[in-house]
């Protein structure tokens, strides 16, 4: 939290150390207004004329301007969403100075490239950027931050329009950054709604990221990341955490990522992540590890999935904890050997012990791996068979007497109660 | 055959039998609808039901048919009918009340619970299809034993074991097979052990239009493909057909040279 203050109190400081270098307090902020019939009918004008500091208000309009470079502090703000066109080829808007502020515009269309990755709105090498309150329809990649620090980017609404992995874009992507904070955005249906790839200490909250064709959100070498209440509803995967280090991800929500290879949560190569107070419902697959270490997975509550945790090889310290798992088809898939991965202490519904002592624990070891999903895993046609009385016979029988699933694969203190 | 048809539909219409048939369907959905209140679900949950139900019962329901009416059949063959139509008759008889207390039974509950106005009417059309198709299937499966073996022991043995191979103990076969020869690819193998149990076809139909279905991974999406095209429609078709006229054939031939 501590950083979401300092980029507000450092751009002010920034802003008035401009404004006393720049001629003193004679020049205090002023107000450019742009519209269709204004003396400044251009952004591009407005911007060129503006003193570094002011606020260029855009009224209501269609504005065909590309490329335009915003080279000092300014403030843009949008007064009834004028909507910026964008030009086959061209971007719509980069940001080139720091302390640069984008409110309330709509960019509309921004055709795809398949050279160049082309934004509707760009920022280069620059710190403490708001982009606030946008919108983003149909833009091949909506913001795109390349070397940004101490932005905000919040409460935009970016639609895309992809169809196939290859031929579109991200809705925010952020490239070698630091000190982001990405909230309440609502990104959907593009290829990952927000992708951040080497990005260090940012925030991600209260997003909501649907329809998007590869991931919702996805992260690439990025460390110390957190993300926190948000939503992730039908996309190819909900989230997907690829070589980072150190993210936390909490109470957020991972609905219906559902497909033949969906994922709610994909995580992969990652290490020291704690993952807590989630809820996963409905996915194929709700959490995938590959690679995953030192993880700590509690009280989230995983329902209705296909499998809720299916886990790959190189998984090492895994710890599950205080979670509940309902009416999941499988609950645990595992490919190997257990390692020193853990199940302890959780809720399962699909448990039939009894607690003789009444310490709300079952006195009998829960085994979350049925036999059928032990032999899908050795042979993948077999899931023909899903939902045959043959099978639930076999899951019986296993059940009463274990000799083919993972003998070290057990709860030993499953929890009689959900908490 | 369509008199002797209408006789046996309606003797056994009247039966303790079918009303308490009904009567099961009639209860277990509505408590499913009423307890989980998703058709969706309720749809998955009476799959299973369904496809050990309807073949257990109308192989049961065949075998006793035949012993209980045999001196009434005796008399039949008395009379100048084909003997082919007596014998097909009473099997069309057996098979439609059977369905009708089946598609009664789950349709009544669905229709009040508002299934017309849900998007689930298509597969809830398939799953009652493939319940009738079954019911057929196996009444006439029934109906050839019993014509088969005077007796009744080990007609009902014969009856309940053919059930048993097509309900259980066919998918353990397979899980064998895939298991022994896992290192090949074996999605068409597969497909062509489906074709091959009515019971096996049916359950991976339902669910291939059900959600579920994305749980099916790669070997999923064959089958998908497979059933989505021209000539897998066909093909399945065809299947059921073959396993629905196989039967009557059999009964035709046995009925024929059989001396009673």
């Amino acid at each position: 939290m501590i950083h979401q203050n300092s980029p507000l109190a450092q751009k002010i400081v920034l802003i008035s150390m401009i404004l006393c270098c720049s001629g003193g307090w004679a020049g205090a902020q002023k107000t450019w207004v742009v519209c269709p019939d204004c003396p400044t009918p251009q952004i591009r004008q407005a911007i060129t004329l503006a003193a570094p500091g002011d606020r260029i208000e855009i009224q209501t309009g269609d504005y065909h301007e590309t490329n335009l470079v915003i080279d000092k502090p300014l403030h843009l703000q949008g007064i009834g969403q004028p909507v910026l066109h964008g030009e086959t080829g061209n971007e719509i808007m980069i940001i080139a100075s720091d302390s640069v502020r984008i409110e309330g515009l709509h960019f509309q269309s921004v055709p795809r490239s398949h050279l160049k990755d082309l934004a509707a709105l760009r920022v280069q090498r620059k710190q403490h950027f708001i982009i606030r309150d946008n919108t983003f329809d149909d833009t091949f990649f909506a913001i795109y931050l390349e070397h940004a620090q101490y932005g905000e980017i919040e409460n935009n609404r970016i639609t895309g329009r992809a169809v196939t992995e290859n031929s579109s874009g991200n809705g925010i992507h952020a490239w070698y950054c630091e000190n982001l904070c990405i909230a309440n955005n609502q990104v959907a249906r593009h290829r990952d709604g927000i992708y951040l790839e080497f990005v260090n200490n940012s925030d991600i909250t209260g997003n909501y990221s649907t329809g998007n064709i590869r991931y919702g959100l996805h992260f690439m070498f990025s460390n110390d990341n957190q993300y926190e209440h948000n939503t992730f509803r039908d996309n190819g995967a909900g989230v997907a955490v690829m070589f980072s280090k150190r993210i936390n991800m909490r109470s957020n929500l991972f609905d219906h990522n559902w497909g033949r290879s969906s994922y709610g949560l994909l995580l992969k190569e990652i290490y020291d992540a704690e993952i807590t107070e989630n809820l996963f419902s409905n996915n194929t697959i709700a959490i995938h590890l590959e690679g995953a270490g030192r993880i700590s997975y509690q009280h989230n509550t995983l329902e209705r999935n296909g499998w809720a945790v299916r886990i790959s090889g190189g998984c090492v310290e895994n710890r599950f904890s205080d979670n509940k798992f309902l009416h999941n088809t499988m609950d645990v898939v595992l490919n190997g050997r257990m390692n020193d991965n853990s199940l302890a202490g959780n809720y399962w519904s699909e448990y039939t012990g009894y607690d003789l002592n009444h310490d709300g624990r079952g006195d009998i070891p829960f085994r979350p791996v049925k036999l059928f999903s032990y032999v899908i895993s050795q042979a993948p046609e077999s899931i023909l068979l899903l939902r045959s009385l043959f099978i639930d016979l076999l899951n019986f029988s296993e059940k009463v007497n274990p000799a083919f699933t993972p003998a070290d694969l057990t709860d030993p203190s499953p929890l009689m109660q959900a908490l | 055959m369509f008199k002797i048809m209408q006789y046996s539909f309606f003797d056994l219409m009247r039966s303790r039998w079918s009303y308490s048939y009904f009567g099961f369907f009639f209860l277990f959905t509505s408590a499913l609808l009423w307890l989980s209140g998703d058709i969706a679900k309720v749809v998955i949950s009476l799959l299973n039901v369904i496809l050990i139900l309807c073949p257990l019962i109308a192989t049961m329901f065949g075998v006793m048919y035949y012993y209980n009416s045999r001196e009434f059949t005796e008399l039949l063959l008395a009379q100048p009918v084909k003997r082919i139509a007596i014998f097909w008759g009473q099997f069309l008889g057996l098979g439609f009340s059977l369905s009708l207390s089946l598609l009664l039974g789950i349709g009544i509950p669905f229709l009040a619970y508002g299934l017309l106005a849900s998007m689930e009417i298509w597969h809830f059309s398939i799953l009652l299809f493939n319940g009738v198709v079954l019911s057929f299937i196996f009444a006439g499966l029934s109906f050839l034993i019993a014509l088969r073996y005077e007796n009744r022991i080990r007609g009902f043995g014969l009856a309940i074991l053919v059930w048993l191979f097509f309900a259980v103990l066919y998918d353990g076969f397979f899980l064998l097979l895939v298991m022994h020869f896992r290192e090949y690819p074996l999605e068409k193998v597969a497909l062509a052990a489906t074709l091959l149990n009515p019971i096996d076809l049916s359950r991976i139909l339902v669910l291939l239009q059900l959600d579920v279905s994305a749980l099916m991974g790669y070997t999923g999406a064959v089958l998908q493909r497979f059933f989505g095209s021209g000539l897998g429609s066909i093909l399945t078709l065809t299947s059921l057909v073959v396993w629905t006229t196989l039967p009557l054939l059999a009964i035709r031939w046995v009925a024929e040279r059989k001396d009673f």
